[in-house]
């Protein structure tokens, strides 16, 4: 069986023939296996945001193919992508991006109505996801009275929301104190164990190590791969 | 995405801020209220000048002494009597196409009945002034053509002058006296109404043209055979402009003036005058309609405004939305509807201020108001098609964002 995410020798080129051509990409290949629990480190300007972008399908590439779940994802126009999205990938981020003019249930269920679940169910299964991070209680708190950690679960739980493959997560600890990040991680590990892909994006070694296997990137290559 | 489901973004995006929300559908909601108060005056103005074009009847000419002349300083038109009752004969005589003609005067009166007086006015009338004027009986009978000649002192009444000499009462037969002169009731007419100009076409008492001229002290001071006005009913609307010269022609060969001399009479055509008044009321309207449609032009450049300052400041959230599944129409469809949403609500709101307004106006002046219901869904396609032209780019603009590049900025 096909891997989930196959990336082969991915070039993104920026301003292109300008003056300010950027090469963020060169020559990438990446293979992401079903259940897999990977990170993706490297200092800043290595290239992993753009790489993370490409993953995410909110970018495509200038050169090399991308074939998400079997999908090349270069074939697809710009509401394709947004769908593969929406089915595929939860996205969480390092300022969790919550709306604050919304409940935490709100928040959970937002991307739900560029789906195909029916407004009966919709709620419920906010309900159930908040519940699977453990904020059933919380669900009718805005963002602004919630904890760091707490919104970061609230994030994780819309972006499970929809049933995705693969969790794709930029620097998910990068805004919380080590020990409630330690928590977020803990949360990624279960649902890995649950038999969610997750990729971790971060330049933190110590966050990367508690992935399955860490790549490591400076100056859009990808130069090493560690597994544990 | 469903319809619903767009709604409901859009709806929480509003209430996200409400005031700033109504402000922003403010310049929809006066322009749609501007608008259905203006049309509802217009319209209003234009049927009770079209009931009156019918009651004055269309086909009628009206012809007054002309400017008299007091040494060197011209008088009012009808200042000094030029025309006579030979004149009206004449016309009748002479002129084809011509229907009726009705040799009048007019004078003020206080009048008696019993222990109530009234002031009013009197005419002495031919036989032809009523059917040229459309009149109506209510009660009693017309006068009888003996009655013109022998200048018999009978009277008909109008509704204003019945009720206030007669009260309730039946006032056929009853006595009026007009300074000392008693006069028999032989009819009541049937109500007109107010006039176009505000006037009470009611408050009006007719007699003989005869029983004027020699029975009324007023009537009398009107020297020998003239009269003030004869009013000329033609057969058909087409014959009125030639009818119009013929009369003019007639009259001053009648009246010895010299080809280039002054006409010292006036003939007027109603018609012309009713529809240069209609007229000038299209003209307001247009003029109005044109003004309101500024203010909707404005209010709706504050919706693009603020929709645009509203995509800018939510520019992570259209980026997260993008990033969660939403394509571009979908993103385009939020805040379209958002901007939709806006304006027909002010459109809605503004049809109410509108209704109120419009009655408010009918009630506090003396202008007819006339609220159909076309305008009203007129206006609330208008506030939609605000909306969406105006909300378009906006929307246009969020759905065009890069979803790197939107949830990166702060």
């Amino acid at each position: 069986m096909a891997a989930l995410i196959e990336i082969d020798r991915l070039d993104k080129v920026y301003g292109r023939g300008g003056a300010a051509e950027v090469h963020a990409l060169r020559g990438v290949s990446l293979s992401v296996g079903r259940g897999d629990f990977v990170a993706i480190m490297g200092p800043s300007g290595s290239g992993k945001t753009t790489l993370m972008n490409l993953i995410g399908c909110l970018d495509t590439p200038s050169a090399g193919s991308y074939r998400l779940d079997g999908v090349d994802v270069a074939t697809l126009d710009v509401t394709e992508r947004a769908h593969l999205r929406r089915d595929k990938i939860g996205f969480v981020f390092q300022s969790f991006q919550l709306l604050s003019r919304l409940s935490a249930l709100e928040n959970v269920a937002m991307p739900l109505v560029y789906g195909t679940v029916p407004k009966a169910e919709r709620r419920p299964r906010a309900l159930a996801a908040l519940a699977d991070v453990g904020l059933a209680n919380r669900a009718d708190h805005r963002p602004t009275e919630l904890s760091g950690g707490q919104q970061q679960r609230v994030a994780i739980a819309r972006a499970l929301i929809n049933k995705p493959a693969i969790l794709l997560a930029d620097e998910p600890t990068g805004a919380l104190d080590s020990k409630t990040g330690e928590e977020v991680l803990a949360l990624f590990a279960r649902l890995r164990a649950e038999g969610l892909t997750v990729i971790l994006i971060t330049h933190d070694a110590n966050v990367a190590a508690h992935a399955d296997r860490q790549h490591v990137m400076r100056d859009g290559e990808l130069v090493e791969t560690t597994a544990r | 995405m469903t319809f619903r489901d767009t709604a409901g973004l859009a709806l929480q995006a509003l209430r996200g801020n409400v005031l700033r929300s109504v402000l922003t559908a403010l310049g929809v909601i006066i322009g749609i209220a501007a608008v259905i108060v203006m049309v509802a005056i217009g319209q209003g103005t234009q049927s009770r000048l079209d009931t009156m074009i019918s009651s004055l009847g269309s086909n009628r000419l009206e012809v007054q002494s002309g400017a008299g002349r007091s040494g060197g300083a011209r008088l009012g038109a009808g200042s000094k009597p030029t025309l006579t009752q030979d004149d009206a004969d004449a016309m009748r005589r002479e002129l084809s196409d011509v229907q009726y003609v009705a040799a009048s005067v007019r004078m003020g009166a206080q009048v008696v009945a019993g222990d109530a007086n009234w002031a009013t006015s009197v005419q002495g009338v031919d036989e032809d002034f009523f059917p040229i004027n459309n009149w109506q009986l209510e009660s009693g009978e017309w006068f009888q053509p003996r009655d013109y000649g022998a200048a018999a002192k009978v009277v008909l009444i109008g509704q204003t002058v019945k009720k206030n000499l007669f009260g309730d009462e039946d006032a056929v037969g009853k006595t009026i006296r007009v300074e000392r002169v008693p006069l028999r009731v032989s009819g009541v007419l049937a109500g007109r109404g107010q006039g176009g100009f505000g006037q009470d076409n009611d408050d009006v008492m007719f007699v003989p043209l005869q029983t004027a001229k020699r029975r009324l002290p007023a009537g009398s001071a009107i020297s020998g055979e003239y009269v003030q006005q004869i009013s000329v009913g033609v057969t058909r609307p087409e014959a009125m402009g030639t009818v119009q010269g013929a009369i003019a022609d007639l009259l001053r060969q009648r009246h010895h003036i010299a080809p280039n001399g002054q006409d010292d009479f006036n003939v007027r055509n109603l018609a012309e005058i009713i529809a240069t008044r209609t007229e000038t009321t299209r003209l307001m309207s247009l003029l109005l309609g044109a003004v309101a449609t500024i203010s909707l032009i404005v209010g709706g450049i504050g919706i693009m405004n603020i929709m645009l300052v509203s995509v800018t400041e939510r520019i992570r959230e259209i980026g997260l939305r993008m990033a969660v599944g939403a394509g571009p129409r979908e993103i385009r469809l939020q805040f379209l509807a958002e901007a939709l949403a806006i304006s027909l609500g002010g459109g809605v709101l503004g049809i109410l201020l509108g209704i109120a307004g419009s009655w408010v106006a009918g009630a506090a002046s003396a202008l007819p108001v006339h609220l159909s219901p076309g305008i009203i869904v007129l206006a609330t396609l208008f506030s939609l098609a605000t909306g969406l032209f105006f909300g378009y780019y906006p929307a246009k603009k969020a759905a065009q964002l890069d979803p790197i590049e939107a949830l990166r900025s702060e």
